[in-house]
C-alpha cells in the first residue's frame, strides 16, 4: 500500500469514528436521561402518584392525578383548536395553492413553527386569559393549539404530496370533481400519515411549559370543566423542582418520568400507525 | 406527412376482423381537428386531425417521444391538470365541442385507463362503484347491478365475486389492471382511452387484457395507444402513426402493416428505427 492509499484509508477510519462516537452519544443523551429520571424520580412513582391528589406542604406522599387530568384536557383542547385548522391548511398547501401562495403560506408557516412558545404564552394571557379574568384549562389549551399549527400544517401538506399523482388523476377520469378525489381518495390514502403527524405534534406540545405558565397556571385541587385554572405536567414539574422540599423534588422527577415516557409512547405509536398501512401504493 | 385536413381511415374494416364500417359514422363520434400542444415553450404536437370509428378500436403508435400519450390524454382533457399545458384546436364528440363543455361530464363520456393499474385505496366493489351516480329507489340494487355487469365485461367477475370487500390492493398487477378497466366501464363511457395499459403487465395478462379489449369492440370507442407493434395489430381495426408530434399516417391497421404508404411508417413497422 503507498503511503497516500494508506493515508486515504486512515482518514476513512477517522472519519467513521468521529461520526460513529456522534451518532452513539446521540442514543447515549437520550438513554443517560431515561436513566437519570428513573433514578431519581422512580423512587416516588407509585400508584398513589397516578391516583392522588398533590400532598400539602409539610406532609410526605400525594399524587399528579389532577395534573395528569389536566394535561390531558389542556391536549385535548390544543388538538380541538390546532388540528382542523393545520388539517384543512395543509389540505389547501397541498392541493390548492398556487406555487406562489403555496411559497408564501410555507414561509409563514415555518415562521410561526420559529414563534418562542412564551410570546405564544403571553399573547394568549393578553387575549384569553385577560378578557375572561381568570386562567383556564380552556386558555392553555388554546395557547398549545396554536403551536399545534405550523407542524399539523407541514405534516398533511407532506403526505398528501406523498399520494401518487396518479390515483388522483384516476378520480378525476371517472369525472369526478376535483374536492371530491381529495375527499374520498387523496385524504384517505394519506390518512394513516396524517394520523401519526398529529400525534407526534401533541407530543411535542406536551411538554411545553412556558404558554401553561400564563394560561392555565396550576392548581393544587381537581379543576372542573374547561374555565378554571388546572394543574399540568409541566408547570407542576417546575413548581416542584424550585421548591425547598426533597419529597416534591423527587415527585418533579417522576413527572419528568411519566412525562418522557407518554411522549416516548405516542412516538412509538405513530410509526406503527404509519408503517401499518404502508402497503398502499399503486402498482 | 399527410398533416393537412382531417384525416379518414381508408377502407375500413378491410381487415376482416369484423363489420366495423358499419358503425362508422362519418361526423359523428370523437373527431380531433388541428390539433397543437405546448408544454410552456415546447411544442409537442403539430396539427395532428384524427377522427375516430365509433365502437371500433384504434391503436396509436409511435417511438417514445411522438406525442402519442398527450395526444390521448387531450381527448379527455387530463392534460389541464398539467401546469403550463396549452391546448389549440378542437375536439368534438357527436358533434360537441368537448372543450367548451363541463370536464367532468366530458370525462365521464370519455374514460381512461392509465399505464400502471390505479386501484384506490378501497374496498374492489368500491372501486368499480366509484364513479356511479345511482339515485333513488332500488339504489343499492342497481349499483350491485351495475359492479357485477362492469366486472364481467372486465373479465374479472370470476376472480373476485367471493371478495369485493377485500382491498383492491390485494390483486394481482394483471386482475388491478382489470379493475380499473371495469371501474372505468361501470360508468358508461362512449369512449374509452388506454394509455399504454399492458406496458406493466406479464405475457399472461397481458393476453387477458387484449382479449377483453377484442371483445369489448361494438361496445364502445377505443383508443389505445401501445409500444408493441404486435398488439397494435392484434387488437386494433384503425392504427394511426405519430413521429415527432407529427401524424405521419392513418389508415386500417392492415394498410399500416402490409402497406404502408409513406416510407416513415415502414421504416417503423419492419423495426428500422422506433
Amino acid at each position: 500500500m503507498s503511503f497516500f492509499e494508506a493515508r486515504k484509508a486512515a482518514a476513512n477510519v477517522a472519519m467513521m469514528i468521529v461520526t460513529g462516537a456522534a451518532a452513539l452519544l446521540t442514543v447515549g443523551v437520550l438513554l443517560f436521561i431515561l436513566g437519570y429520571l428513573v433514578w431519581h424520580g422512580a423512587h416516588s412513582l407509585n400508584w398513589g402518584f397516578f391516583t392522588e391528589l398533590p400532598a400539602p406542604v409539610g406532609e410526605t406522599g400525594g399524587g399528579m392525578a389532577n395534573a395528569i387530568v389536566g394535561s390531558g384536557k389542556a391536549l385535548a383542547f390544543a388538538t380541538l383548536v390546532g388540528m382542523p385548522v393545520g388539517f384543512l391548511g395543509g389540505v389547501y398547501l397541498s392541493e390548492y395553492a398556487s406555487s406562489g401562495a403555496a411559497f408564501v403560506l410555507r414561509y409563514v408557516t415555518d415562521l410561526l413553527n420559529g414563534v418562542p412558545s412564551i410570546v405564544i404564552g403571553i399573547v394568549a394571557y393578553a387575549l384569553v386569559v385577560k378578557r375572561m379574568g381568570h386562567f383556564s384549562t380552556m386558555a392553555g389549551g388554546i395557547a398549545l393549539g396554536v403551536m399545534m399549527i405550523p407542524i399539523a400544517v407541514r405534516s398533511t401538506e407532506e403526505y398528501l404530496h406523498s399520494v401518487p399523482r396518479m390515483l388522483r388523476e384516476g378520480g378525476l377520469a371517472l369525472g369526478r370533481p376535483k374536492w371530491r378525489v381529495i375527499a374520498t381518495i387523496v385524504i384517505p390514502a394519506a390518512l394513516s400519515g396524517i394520523i401519526s403527524g398529529v400525534m407526534l405534534d401533541l407530543a411535542r406540545v406536551a411538554g411545553e411549559t412556558a404558554p401553561l405558565l400564563f394560561t392555565a397556571l396550576n392548581n393544587q385541587y381537581w379543576s372542573n370543566g374547561w374555565s378554571q385554572p388546572t394543574a399540568t405536567l409541566p408547570v407542576m414539574i417546575f413548581t416542584y423542582a424550585i421548591s425547598p422540599y426533597p419529597d416534591w423534588h423527587r415527585q418533579a422527577w417522576a413527572a419528568g418520568f411519566v412525562l418522557l415516557m407518554v411522549v416516548l409512547v405516542v412516538n412509538v405509536v405513530a410509526r406503527l400507525v404509519l408503517a401499518r398501512k404502508r402497503h398502499v401504493v399503486v402498482g | 406527412m399527410m398533416n393537412s385536413s382531417e384525416a379518414q381511415p381508408e377502407e375500413p374494416g378491410k381487415n376482416g376482423k369484423t363489420t366495423s364500417s358499419t358503425r362508422l359514422r362519418p361526423g359523428n363520434g370523437l373527431t380531433a381537428s388541428n390539433i397543437n400542444f405546448f408544454y410552456g415553450q415546447a411544442q409537442a404536437l403539430y396539427d395532428v386531425s384524427l377522427s375516430f370509428a365509433s365502437g371500433a378500436v384504434t391503436a396509436l403508435i409511435g417511438p417514445s417521444g411522438c406525442g402519442k400519450s398527450t395526444f390521448l390524454r387531450s381527448l379527455n382533457r387530463m392534460n389541464e391538470t398539467v401546469k403550463g399545458a396549452r391546448l389549440e384546436g378542437s375536439i368534438t364528440l357527436d358533434g360537441e365541442d368537448i372543450l367548451k363543455s363541463d370536464v367532468n361530464k366530458v370525462r365521464r363520456r370519455v374514460g381512461m385507463v392509465f399505464q400502471r393499474s390505479n386501484p384506490f385505496p378501497m374496498s374492489i366493489f368500491a372501486n368499480v362503484a366509484y364513479g356511479l351516480d345511482v339515485n333513488g329507489i332500488g339504489r343499492r340494487g342497481k349499483i350491485k347491478e351495475i359492479v357485477e355487469e362492469s366486472l364481467v365485461k372486465a373479465a374479472l367477475w370470476d376472480e373476485v365475486k367471493d371478495k369485493l370487500h377485500a382491498s383492491a390492493n390485494s390483486l394481482s398487477g394483471g386482475q388491478q389492471q382489470r379493475l380499473c378497466i371495469a371501474r372505468a366501464l361501470a360508468v358508461k363511457p362512449d369512449v374509452l382511452l388506454m394509455d399504454e395499459p399492458c406496458s406493466a403487465l406479464d405475457p399472461i395478462a397481458t393476453a387477458k387484457i387484449e382479449d377483453l379489449i377484442f371483445g369489448l369492440r361494438g361496445e364502445c370507442t377505443i383508443i389505445i395507444v401501445t409500444h408493441n407493434l404486435q398488439q397494435a395489430a392484434r387488437v386494433s381495426e384503425y392504427t394511426a402513426f405519430l413521429l415527432l408530434g407529427r401524424l405521419v399516417e392513418f389508415s386500417t391497421t392492415l394498410d399500416m402493416f402490409k402497406n404502408p404508404r409513406e416510407r416513415e411508417t415502414e421504416d417503423y413497422v419492419t423495426g428500422r428505427f422506433g
